[in-house]
């Protein structure tokens, strides 16, 4: 080994500026380079993977669910599963009711169905039953950070929020499609995202725009989450909104009707319609396995520098860049020209009439109908 | 332009990037100033003794071997005037009858050294001192370390002086008809070829801030060219007579030129202005890499320093040689206190006391390279190789937002140009030659006309439009001043306008 002499006076190294530019460029292209995202494809079922649940406690174990299921028990389709809080109970419902959670620090689980049902483990009959309205309940989630509230879907196109300990429900938002899942951000357990059937998500503060979401998960940072949807593409967002940072499709891929982070965050399993369960990383270009000190500060050097640079339209440019499949490019186009129609018409409506008379109703609130306590 | 974005909204969350004053290197350095293996020397004066005064014979028997070793003078008489170019541990020499050598300076041995018996103008080295580029009598030539001619370039022509840009990879010559040429040498390709204009001109310098070349000429002005434009970005009245040298500080803000009218005049290029005019010839001009300017006519040679660290530049010393010996080159060592003279009988090299910078950096420039360390150095060069777009006047706007310019209104000269070019256009329209008896000399006349008036037309609308809003204001304000006394109505006119 030999020594090295350091000497950081600027005087010594000349634009540095124009140099960090032209690093930055060239980690954006090696990213290119090195994103192969897909790891693998578990096969093994006979029929369309619906559902899937986290082992909380096995970092590598994984339970999904298939329309026939193995376990003795179900005759029809398996349409929910859950792991209880120490990975060892796993729970499955069949035809009787839609979607199933369980409690992230106790003993219940909730169902739903025609109605919401909240169980124990050890008891035969529901411990409380939840209703509001006539609709059948579509999915169930319990908040992370507080165990005793939950938020279901609902057909009628509504979010309701239950709160366990006043045994009603807190609130109900109505929006103008159906949702079809809601995840809480694990690191913020007062969001939570709603993946809908208008091609978006909505967060209380966010809002994206693609084809019908079938499921949604969050990343254990709390900082990015994953989608599923039914346009056979896996799009990967940052949790306070825009556009996905990562769309991840493969010819084979159908319809995406399930998706789930790894528990430490670096993989994300998505189960679809092709009976496969595929195995992808979380970031495309991340070289998995140990790296020695000198590559990592490596990495998060051309990270940095890529980062800082990212706006200029050369490095813009690679960075933006993805390839979709033909399809799901003439429909995101064809979305954005319909919406840059309707802005433009509004705007000249409003330019051509009466100032006041036309309101201009914020983009967030046109979505929810209705808010009712 | 690639390089400064033009978003307002962009601008409010690149707010948290830093400026330059807090830049990483300054603060490091700074902190760090303590741990640095070495410390500067200098020369200092008691009492009434005077720095000038102080011979080279006086240096060498106080400092340690080592650096008494540095100070010699090698005689080759019949070889011509001699130029040189420095890396960290290496010396190139070329002497004007066709003498080139390569010598290591820590061994003091002569790697390599052969005649090419034409006339050698200049020697620079490029990346690595495994090449390097002679100017010879008809074409430059690039060179093996072994001596071996790798390229011959026959588009530049009759190079007068070369240079090279360490960043972008380019090498820089201006030939005997004043042709400026940027060649790329990793790939061979020629980025620019600009004719200057001004004549032949042998004074050449290239600004290591921000890679722009510096040309004198003859009728003293200065340019200033980056490769991407075939106009100078810069054109400078330095002197009465002709340009005689150029120099420039490492810190990319002082300027040195020298003249026949005998004045050294010292520059800020921010401002363009003079800083400081000093009395003197020189033939050639030279920066240390801390501020220390080297000046050499006829055979003697002074050193002139900053001594209080503002830029004022006095005396700091002296060197004379024999009578014979007249000044070519003068070029400081990177690193060490050291000035090489290239001079008619060969060269010299003599001990300037605080000249270099003491700690070098590794990745810089090492001069106590391995050959593994230099194979990785210069995969790293060239993969950090700069494109020739990002030379320009201030580097340290990449990457800032650009502000909107706001649209001036053009003035009545501007206006001026623009209609004459307007109707100039409108007269070159080649009008279409009809058959059948339709080309009728005065249809053709009237079509003319009529394309001339529409051209006109935007500009008489224009002055009609202006002319309306004056007298409106006219209108206005007389409907005041009319009741007040004459000498009054301008003080209406001040307070409305």
């Amino acid at each position: 080994m030999k020594r090295v002499f350091r000497n950081y006076d600027p005087n010594l190294r000349k634009q540095e500026k124009a140099v960090e530019y032209v690093r930055a460029l060239n980690a954006a292209k090696l990213e290119k380079i090195f994103a192969r995202p897909f790891i693998g494809a578990m096969d093994g079922h006979i029929d369309a993977v619906s559902c899937m649940a986290k082992n909380p406690n096995h970092l590598k174990g994984i339970f999904s669910g298939r329309t026939v299921c193995q376990f003795p028990g179900h005759q029809g389709p398996v349409r929910g599963l859950t792991a209880s809080t120490n990975g060892r109970i796993l729970l499955s419902c069949g035809t009787d009711c839609t979607a199933v959670d369980h409690q992230w620090d106790g003993d219940l689980f909730a169902t739903a169905g025609a109605q919401v049902d909240i169980w124990d483990h050890n008891r035969s009959q529901p411990l409380n039953t939840f209703e509001w309205g006539n609709a059948t309940s579509i999915s169930v989630r319990f908040n992370p950070g507080e165990p005793n509230i939950l938020a279901t879907s609902a057909s009628d196109r509504s979010i309701t929020i239950y709160d366990l300990r006043m045994s009603s429900p807190a609130r109900k938002i109505i929006m103008r499609t159906k949702t079809n899942s809601i995840a809480w951000n694990p690191m913020e357990p007062m969001n939570f995202t709603a993946a809908n059937e208008d091609c978006n998500c909505y967060s209380y503060d966010a809002r994206k725009l693609y084809e019908a979401k079938m499921d949604i998960d969050y990343s254990p940072t709390g900082r990015e989450f994953v989608t599923g949807s039914y346009d056979r593409t896996i799009r990967i967002f940052q949790y306070n909104g825009g556009h996905s940072r990562e769309i991840y499709h493969t010819k084979r891929m159908q319809r995406v009707f399930c998706v789930k982070f790894s528990c430490d965050g670096s993989y994300i399993i998505s189960g679809s319609d092709d009976t496969n369960l595929r195995l992808w990383k979380a970031k495309a270009s991340e070289q998995l396995g140990v790296l020695l000190p000198r590559e990592r500060r490596n990495h998060e050097y051309l990270e940095a520098v890529k980062n800082r640079y990212k706006h200029l339209p050369e490095v813009k440019r690679i960075v933006r860049h993805r390839h979709l499949p033909k399809p799901i490019y003439k429909a995101a186009a064809l979305r954005r020209t319909m919406t840059e129609a309707e802005r433009r018409k509004e705007e000249r409506r409003k330019a051509h009439s009466e100032p006041g008379t036309v309101q201009m109703e914020p983009l967030r609130k046109r979505r929810i109908i209705q808010e009712v306590e | 332009d690639i390089l400064v974005l033009s978003d307002n909204l962009l601008e409010r969350s690149l707010m948290g990037v830093r400026k330059d004053d807090e830049s990483p290197g300054k603060i490091l350095t700074a902190k760090e100033q303590w741990l640095m293996p070495s410390e500067g020397g200098y020369l200092e004066a008691e009492g009434l003794e005077k720095t000038w005064r102080v011979k080279q014979e006086a240096i060498a028997r106080e400092v340690d071997i080592l650096s008494s070793k540095n100070q010699y003078d090698i005689v080759l008489p019949e070889l011509g005037p001699y130029s040189m170019d420095f890396t960290a541990r290496y010396m190139a020499v070329g002497g004007r009858k066709g003498h080139l050598g390569i010598i290591d300076m820590k061994t003091m041995g002569v790697v390599r050294e052969f005649q090419v018996r034409e006339t050698v103008r200049d020697v620079v080295f490029l990346h690595t001192e495994q090449l390097f580029a002679a100017a010879q009598k008809k074409y430059p030539y690039i060179c093996n370390r072994d001596g071996t001619e790798l390229h011959c370039l026959k588009e530049h022509g009759p190079v007068l002086r070369l240079q090279f840009l360490l960043n972008h990879l380019l090498l820089v010559s201006i030939n005997k008809f004043g042709k400026l040429h940027y060649q790329d040498v990793t790939t061979g390709n020629i980025v620019g070829n600009y004719r200057t204009g001004l004549g032949r001109s042998d004074v050449m310098q290239v600004n290591p801030f921000n890679g722009v070349v510096a040309l004198g000429h003859s009728g003293g002005k200065v340019t200033m060219w980056k490769p991407t434009s075939s106009a100078p970005l810069i054109k400078m009245l330095c002197h009465h007579g002709k340009v005689s040298a150029l120099a420039f500080h490492p810190n990319g803000h002082l300027m040195a030129t020298s003249g026949v009218e005998r004045k050294i005049k010292l520059w800020d290029l921010r401002k363009f202005e003079v800083l400081q005019t000093l009395p003197g010839h020189a033939k050639t001009l030279d920066f240390s890499q801390k501020g220390l300017l080297a000046t050499g006519t006829g055979s003697f040679v002074q050193v002139l320093a900053d001594l209080q660290g503002t830029q004022e530049y006095s005396r700091y010393m002296n060197h004379s040689m024999a009578k014979g010996f007249h000044v070519e080159r003068v070029v400081f060592r990177p690193h060490e206190d050291v000035l090489g003279i290239g001079h008619s009988m060969g060269w010299s090299s003599i001990l300037i006391p605080g000249s270099g910078e003491p700690n070098f950096d590794s990745w810089v420039a090492n001069p106590f390279e391995t050959s593994k360390q230099q194979r990785e150095k210069e995969i790293r060069i060239l993969l950090d190789k700069l494109p020739p777009e990002t030379i320009m006047l201030d580097p340290t706007k990449i990457g800032t937002v650009r502000r909107a310019k706001k649209k001036e209104k053009p003035t009545k000269q501007e206006r001026e140009v623009e209609r004459e070019a307007a109707i100039d256009a409108a007269k070159n329209i080649p009008l279409k030659k009809k058959t059948k008896g339709r080309n009728k000399s005065s249809k053709r006349a009237t079509k003319k006309r009529e394309s001339i008036m529409k051209a006109k037309r935007p500009f008489i609308e224009q002055e009609k439009k202006e002319e309306e809003e004056f007298s409106k204001k006219r209108q206005r304000i007389s409907e005041e001043a009319q009741q007040l006394p004459a000498s009054l109505q301008r003080f209406v006119k001040r307070k409305e306008s």
